[in-house]
């Protein structure tokens, strides 16, 4: 909103806790809803100490506000996508449940990266309302509706039409779509596949927890055996346990995608934003160009091109020279008028297309680096897994070989 | 043709002369060698008198599958066997092999059935030859775990596979269903000619070596189907009996068996139901990686990292299908054949109970003088002895029996350890090549970025 930066000093944003409250909604309906401790901390520069200076709760609904002001107000932005608001892609032993203490963590973690990708942006850093978000607890809905965002917002029904009938946006925009559309299939398809591989998973390790107890009861019968049988089966406890925590690792793997899947989304919405404005740009300049030829018209008197006045004209008498010189006078004033609109809306179009094209550019190097990093951390826990694996076997075998 | 005739080796001692018998051996007959073609039964008229144990519906083109492939017709010496076959206890003086392969459909008129090729190699001097090859078909196994039996109803006879499997079966005799049949009775064989006793016996040397219409013939010696039903009644009464006077070993011996056979019952299905879940484990897993491989197509900057992932989890998908054979090769066939042993197990006990209710019966029979007791007293004494023989018998059997369960169950689980931890290597050893490969590339490009300022 401004350019000022509100941050003298480094600081740190974490989002530590998560509480269960209860309250009055807007309808005066009791609701149970979660708030979140947000907790901003300055570090000193010079040895590192960092001094807490800011802590309050907000909710779900406020990040959202928060976010849908960035966007309207930073149209060229990539803007960072929030955390999903339902569990989605859930295997069946995951809770699809909001209020389920493992999703509630996983957003508080998710609410926490929205800030920090917030915050590290050379831009939104410095937006006010931002900065007030995370200092001014009470009153900062009624500040940001202040603003009149809402009003400012593009109408979804606007950008459609623009969409459909823009004739030369620029291609670089038409491929990002396009690309934005793959990647949005393809990481869903991947999520859901994730999850029923998840899903399986847990059917293997689980199944193997019966060993343990069916051991047990019959090592009561074996004189020679019945040692090996019942630490064999402990150790096929501990392997049918040891699927718990692995899978709650992957679902941190599965919430570093998902950021890119609804990224996918924001990207979106500048190739709109993109497409509204040329689309806008296209209308003035033909806009423009009819008024001209009008203006052409008039000023010679030779009809071109059919209009409503040329007809009355013809069925009701010519209009006086007095008249067509007033209509004329209008139309070079509407004309003048259009090309400075004209001129300034090609301005605007083309900043807009150097600053969003440079924080697409940002976008794109954040995250290939982002989910090449996603990939290696997969990788790392497929190996704790494996590990884990073979430990667990290698003493089962012990135990078995000793029966 | 006649068969060359070996010398016959001197048998080591220690191995018990086998029980009564009371079938003529029938084995007048010449015997075909090794060349011989396996007699195909469709000219036979073939005998009804079983039910339709192995009535198949099977098509004409049954694939032969590929077993234990080594030719008859190549010379194979005994000692070449050992490590085609496991065998239980004293390995140095095995002198039987028996493979089971080649399942066949034949088709008649009146029924579709299946046979399998049992090829024998044997040293022993019995033998007309050194090396037999027959076709048999499931009603002749039934047959001669029945004769087994009979001889020998304390003995722990080792059992047969299952007639049919009612649940989870779309075709009734698929090709699964006809190698898992096809290797338990091989190694129900094989325990036959494991056992001290029975590898004497007389019907099971005729079962390897009689041509089909011998075998026809010896069949329809011996006791007949109707009076085998007769003593079942009379044999469930008995056997209520024998349990009140049953010995304290036996008690023990009783109380192990039922609670054995609870639990490995329960570790069959716990066992089925993990090759389940693993199978679709993997079918999961052959979609999950090629995703990988689409998204490459789109990020120009990952289409290292992505085809490495997608590589991995493809390796991991093939070593959960080794795994997953693994299991169906060993543990599962193993578990299962000791679910039917417990309740062979079982019924050898009532048999035995039976036996024991027989001599208390006519005990009891004397105590209250209902009948002649010159000849009750004469009963009394050979059933004395027959219960002095069955108890020893099934006492022997029984250790030996144990011993074999321990060292077979200690076997299958120690093998399905080794197939886990053979897998958890293998995937352990492509993320970690793949991890290698990116933090390779990482440290380069690490290098030439500029810190990113924040």
């Amino acid at each position: 909103m401004t350019e000022n930066n509100f941050w003298l000093k480094k600081i740190e944003i974490s989002v530590s806790e998560a509480e269960k409250r209860t309250g009055r909604n807007a309808m005066n309906m009791q609701e149970t809803y979660t708030a979140y401790l947000i907790e901003t901390r300055s570090v000193e520069h010079t040895d590192g100490q960092s001094v807490l200076t800011d802590s309050l709760w907000r909710r779900y609904s406020e990040f959202e506000l928060l976010r849908n002001y960035l966007l309207v107000y930073y149209p060229h932005i990539v803007v960072p996508p929030l955390p999903e608001k339902r569990a989605e892609f859930v295997w069946h032993k995951l809770s699809a449940d909001n209020m389920d203490p493992d999703f509630v963590e996983r957003r508080r973690i998710g609410l926490e990266n929205f800030l920090l990708r917030v915050a590290s942006h050379p831009i939104l850093c410095r937006d006010k309302i931002f900065y007030l978000f995370l200092t001014q607890e009470g009153n900062w809905k009624e500040t940001v509706n202040e603003t009149g965002f809402q009003l400012k917002a593009d109408s979804r029904l606007k950008a459609l039409n623009a969409t459909f009938r823009v004739k030369n946006p620029d291609k670089r925009f038409t491929e990002l779509k396009h690309y934005s559309d793959e990647l949005q299939s393809v990481i869903s398809h991947l999520l859901r596949v994730r999850a029923r591989v998840a899903d399986r998973l847990y059917g293997v390790y689980k199944v193997h927890g019966n060993y343990g107890r069916v051991f047990s009861e019959w090592s009561a019968i074996e004189k020679e055996m019945g040692d090996g049988l019942q630490s064999a089966g402990h150790h096929m406890d501990v392997y049918a346990s040891s699927i718990d925590d692995i899978l709650e690792d992957e679902e941190h793997y599965a919430d570093q995608l998902k950021e890119y899947l609804f990224y996918a989304e924001a990207l979106r919405a500048v190739c709109r934003k993109h497409e509204l404005m040329q689309y806008d740009l296209e209308m003035a300049a033909q806009d423009l160009a009819s008024k001209k030829q009008q203006c052409e018209e008039l000023a010679t008197g030779t009809v071109r091109t059919f209009s409503l006045k040329g007809m009355t004209t013809k069925l009701f008498g010519q209009e006086t020279p007095e008249q067509r010189e007033a209509r004329i006078k209008v139309l070079e004033e509407q004309i003048s008028e259009g090309e400075q609109q004209l001129k300034s809306k090609n301005l605007e179009g083309r900043e807009f297309v150097k600053n969003a094209w440079a924080d697409i550019e940002r976008f794109k190097e954040q995250k290939n680096h982002d989910l090449k990093e996603a990939l290696i951390s997969y990788a790392v826990m497929q190996i704790s897994m494996c590990k884990k694996g073979i430990q667990v076997w290698t003493n089962a075998k012990e135990c078995f070989s000793k029966m | 043709m006649e068969g060359e005739r070996l010398a016959s080796q001197a048998r080591s001692s220690g191995l018990p002369a086998g029980g009564a018998t009371g079938e003529s051996p029938g084995v007048d007959a010449p015997l075909l060698g090794s060349s011989g073609s396996s007699a195909l039964l469709q000219a036979e008229v073939l005998d009804l008198d079983e039910d339709e144990d192995d009535l198949e519906v099977f098509s004409k083109d049954a694939s032969l599958m590929d077993m234990n492939s080594f030719s008859p017709m190549m010379p194979t010496s005994p000692l070449s066997m050992i490590n085609q076959v496991k065998f239980e206890d004293e390995p140095d003086l095995k002198d039987l092999f028996i493979t089971v392969d080649e399942p066949e459909s034949h088709v008649t008129t009146i029924e579709t059935f299946i046979t399998y090729r049992i090829i024998t190699k044997t040293s022993r001097g019995e033998f007309d030859s050194s090396e037999f090859e027959v076709r048999r078909r499931y009603q002749d196994f039934l047959w001669l775990k029945g004769k087994l039996e009979e001889a020998h109803p304390t003995l722990i006879i080792p059992p047969l596979p299952e007639k049919f499997i009612v649940k989870g079966m779309v075709e009734r005799f698929n090709d699964d269903f006809i190698e898992t049949r096809r290797k338990a009775l091989q190694k129900f064989l094989n325990r036959i000619a494991d056992h001290p006793t029975l590898t004497f016996n007389e019907d099971f040397k005729v079962f390897l070596t009689a041509q089909a219409w011998e075998l026809s013939s010896h069949k329809k010696q011996g006791p007949g189907l109707l009076s085998r039903m007769g003593q079942t009644v009379r044999a469930v009464a008995l056997s209520m009996r024998g349990v009140k006077s049953r010995p304290e070993e036996f008690m023990e011996m009783n109380n192990f068996i039922e609670i054995f056979s609870q639990k490995i019952n329960l570790i069959d299905k716990i066992s089925q139901r993990i090759y389940k879940e693993e199978r679709e484990y993997s079918d999961e897993m052959k979609e999950y990686g090629p995703i990988h491989v689409l998204w490459s197509a789109s990020e120009e900057d990952l289409v290292d990292s992505l085809k490495g992932v997608a590589r991995c989890l493809d390796q991991c998908c093939k070593a959960t299908e080794k795994r997953m054979s693994g299991l169906s090769e060993a543990l599962l066939p193993a578990v299962h054949e000791y679910v039917l042993y417990s309740e062979m197990v079982m019924g050898v006990m009532k048999r035995r109970d039976q036996i024991q209710a027989e001599l208390d019966s006519k005990v009891e029979a004397l105590t209250y003088k209902k009948a002649d007791t010159d000849l009750l007293t004469e009963e009394i004494g050979k059933l004395e002895d027959k219960v002095e023989c069955a108890n020893n018998a099934l006492k022997a059997d029984w250790e030996r029996w144990k011993h074999n369960m321990q060292n077979d169950i200690k076997s299958a689980f120690t093998d399905m350890a080794e197939e886990n931890i053979h897998y958890y290597e293998q995937c352990l050893a492509t993320w970690e090549s793949f991890l290698a490969s990116q933090t390779d590339l990482h440290t380069e490009e690490t290098s030439e970025d500029k810190p990113e300022s924040h």
